[in-house]
């Protein structure tokens, strides 16, 4: 505010007497202050830590010598870097794949009552996405047990053998992503709805009357008309599943037998309780190229889409 | 399996080739509902079992009896976790970040926000973009450097930073403030020109035409940016899991999971009352203000 004043103050009078433009535009000045603390937090907190990550990444253990890429030969040679590069990708790319079909078809079903009661619906649905995911991981460990899963108590009710849910590495991978699509499928159902809502109705009205069924009113309709959205949603979703860490370290914190580390993960269990920080870094930094192009397609989504409008 | 039941639960439409298009409509709307009915159960089963164990005795978890129903309820495990000092320092820990980051963040993001949606300098367009991707950055990917560092600011200056909770509230703007300065670029870039061009010939300076033009007017798209960096600062888990390890410096999740969590003995009812409690303000404030939380949502993926 004070600012302001100053400004009204001096400008008319600077004008007068020198009539000439200042050296740097006053307006572009003021713009660039208000823009500084977030350059200084992007760049201090963000940017320069990345990189830092990557000189980090060629340092050995005590971080006293330069061993240019031999923490990655190291890496390379490990059978459990092979597994979680394996893990890390099936676990993305599955989760991202049931949110978005999970997502797709209750999106479909809210968007098929009538508008008064979806508020309440959608309200309901989207609480998993509420619920901080530490929070939510630790009931589903406890659905999970194995003395006293609630899971196997239907189970055996129905007749059923019980699972050993987080025992088995196969079980265990399952469970890390069911519980990941639990927590992110409302997301994509709350984007969804929303590309829903912009399909003009009228598109509907002129394929019934072509005959078409709600199948090709689906496929044909609704789906090029959402395609954006639909990318745009599913590759936010791969970088945030890619990186995710909550849901494993509780769940299963990486076992049994590393059979379900994932990226994020693993760099935290070398790197801050192994103390070895270099070679936490070189395995996060194995996120960098997924997250990369994920990226790139998002922002040529968004500069497409704006040259449309 | 989900496209099979998609494929059930909209037969109903099929109906429009043979009968009417309202009993149709009919069939389609209850086929719907049933199935909606049936993912609300999925989406909503793990808090109710939270709920369900968190009013049991640890003799009721422990027997055999049917898990999904109380025989005994209690409010024990209530009264025991709020009357633990341990507890409640989690409690203020996580108050006082939230509030903290939610503050900075929200003054960082708005003036940047500002300045990148209308005022432009030279690279503001380019440092829109920036902002973009830096959100993209994932904390997983930034927690080892960020640790080495703040190791690093010790043996220069003497300043311990690892430890301590204040040092998430440095920490949790690395999330924040790239997504807050981007949706209030969507917010402030929607506001009409006209508005600012009409206070500006009434001699307002830049500061005057910010605050009593663009918050008053993008008053909805702040209060989504506030709600999701406290919602953020509340639930992250892996930077307090990194940075911070005594009990009295803990945040709510994981001084829940590190301290309820001894050992092999796990009390199940303790550990789902805390989740229960830890989750609670989230969940109020989504209560509430549900719509602009979902306006936050949209917002984030799709202005730009």
């Amino acid at each position: 505010m004070a600012d302001a004043i100053v400004r009204d103050l001096q400008m008319p009078a600077a004008r007068t007497r020198v009539g000439r433009r200042p050296l740097v535009n006053r307006k572009s000045m003021v713009a660039f202050l208000f823009a500084l603390p977030l350059i200084l937090i992007v760049a201090c907190l963000v940017i320069y830590p990345a990189f830092y990550s990557m000189h980090l990444a060629t340092l050995n253990k005590s971080m006293t010598k330069f061993v240019g890429l031999g923490n990655f030969e190291f890496l390379f040679k490990r059978n459990t870097f092979w597994m979680v590069v394996e893990q890390s990708v099936l676990f993305a790319v599955t989760a991202v794949v049931f949110k978005a079909v999970i997502g797709f078809v209750v999106a479909h079903f809210v968007h098929n009552i009538p508008l008064k009661g979806q508020r309440k619906w959608r309200g309901m649905l989207l609480i998993p996405w509420v619920i901080p995911p530490a929070m939510s991981t630790l009931a589903w460990l406890w659905l999970f047990d194995p003395s006293y899963s609630a899971f196997n108590w239907i189970l055996t009710h129905l007749g059923l053998a019980g699972i050993p849910w987080l025992g088995n590495p196969y079980w265990a991978r399952a469970g890390v992503i069911l519980v990941n699509v639990w927590v992110g499928s409302p997301f994509f159902m709350i984007m969804y709805l929303a590309a829903l809502k912009s399909v003009p109705e009228q598109l509907h009205e002129a394929a019934s009357i072509d005959g078409a069924n709600w199948f090709q009113k689906i496929w044909y309709v609704n789906l090029p008309m959402m395609r954006n959205i639909i990318q745009i949603t599913a590759l936010f979703s791969l970088i945030v599943t890619f990186a995710n860490f909550d849901i494993v370290k509780i769940l299963t914190n990486g076992g049994p037998v590393d059979q379900t580390h994932v990226f994020a993960t693993w760099a935290f269990t070398l790197g801050i309780w192994g103390n070895d920080i270099p070679l936490g870094a070189s395995v996060s930094l194995f996120m960098f190229p997924i997250l990369a192009v994920a990226a790139g397609l998002i922002l040529r989504n968004i500069r497409n889409r704006g040259n449309e409008a | 399996m989900t496209t099979a039941t998609a494929q059930v639960g909209t037969t109903g439409r099929g109906a429009v080739r043979y009968g009417s298009i309202a009993r149709g409509q009919k069939r389609a709307l209850y086929w719907s509902y049933f199935f909606l009915i049936l993912f609300v159960i999925f989406f909503l089963m793990p808090p109710v079992y939270m709920f369900i164990t968190s009013l049991k005795t640890s003799a009721e978890i422990g027997a055999v009896t049917n898990p999904w129903w109380v025989y005994h309820p209690t409010l024990q495990n209530y009264v025991d976790l709020l009357s633990q000092a341990q507890f409640l320092t989690f409690f203020k820990n996580s108050a006082l970040v939230a509030v903290c980051v939610v503050s900075v963040t929200m003054v960082v993001s708005i003036l940047a926000a500002f300045s990148l949606a209308r005022m432009k300098f030279w690279g503001s367009g380019m440092l829109a973009t920036g902002v973009f991707l830096t959100y993209l950055i994932p904390e997983s990917l930034l927690f080892i450097p960020l640790f080495k560092i703040f190791a690093f600011i010790h043996d220069l200056t003497g300043i311990e930073l690892i430890n301590h909770w204040w040092v998430l509230i440095f920490l949790y703007p690395t999330l924040t403030v790239p997504f807050c300065t981007w949706i209030m670029i969507g917010y402030f870039a929607s506001i009409p020109k006209e508005l600012d061009e009409a206070a500006l010939i009434d001699g307002a300076g830049y500061l005057q035409i910010l605050m009593r033009v663009f918050i008053p007017v993008a008053l909805p798209g702040i209060i989504a940016a506030t709600i999701f960096c406290f919602t953020v600062s509340w639930a992250n888990f892996l930077y307090p899991l990194a940075f911070t390890t005594s009990a009295d410096q803990l945040v709510l999740p994981v001084g829940i999971v590190t301290t309820l969590i001894k050992g092999d003995v796990y009390n199940w009812g303790q550990i789902m009352t805390g989740a229960l409690l830890g989750a609670a303000p989230p969940l109020i404030i989504y209560a509430f203000l549900m719509d602009y939380y979902i306006a936050g949502l949209t917002a984030g993926a799709t202005k730009g």
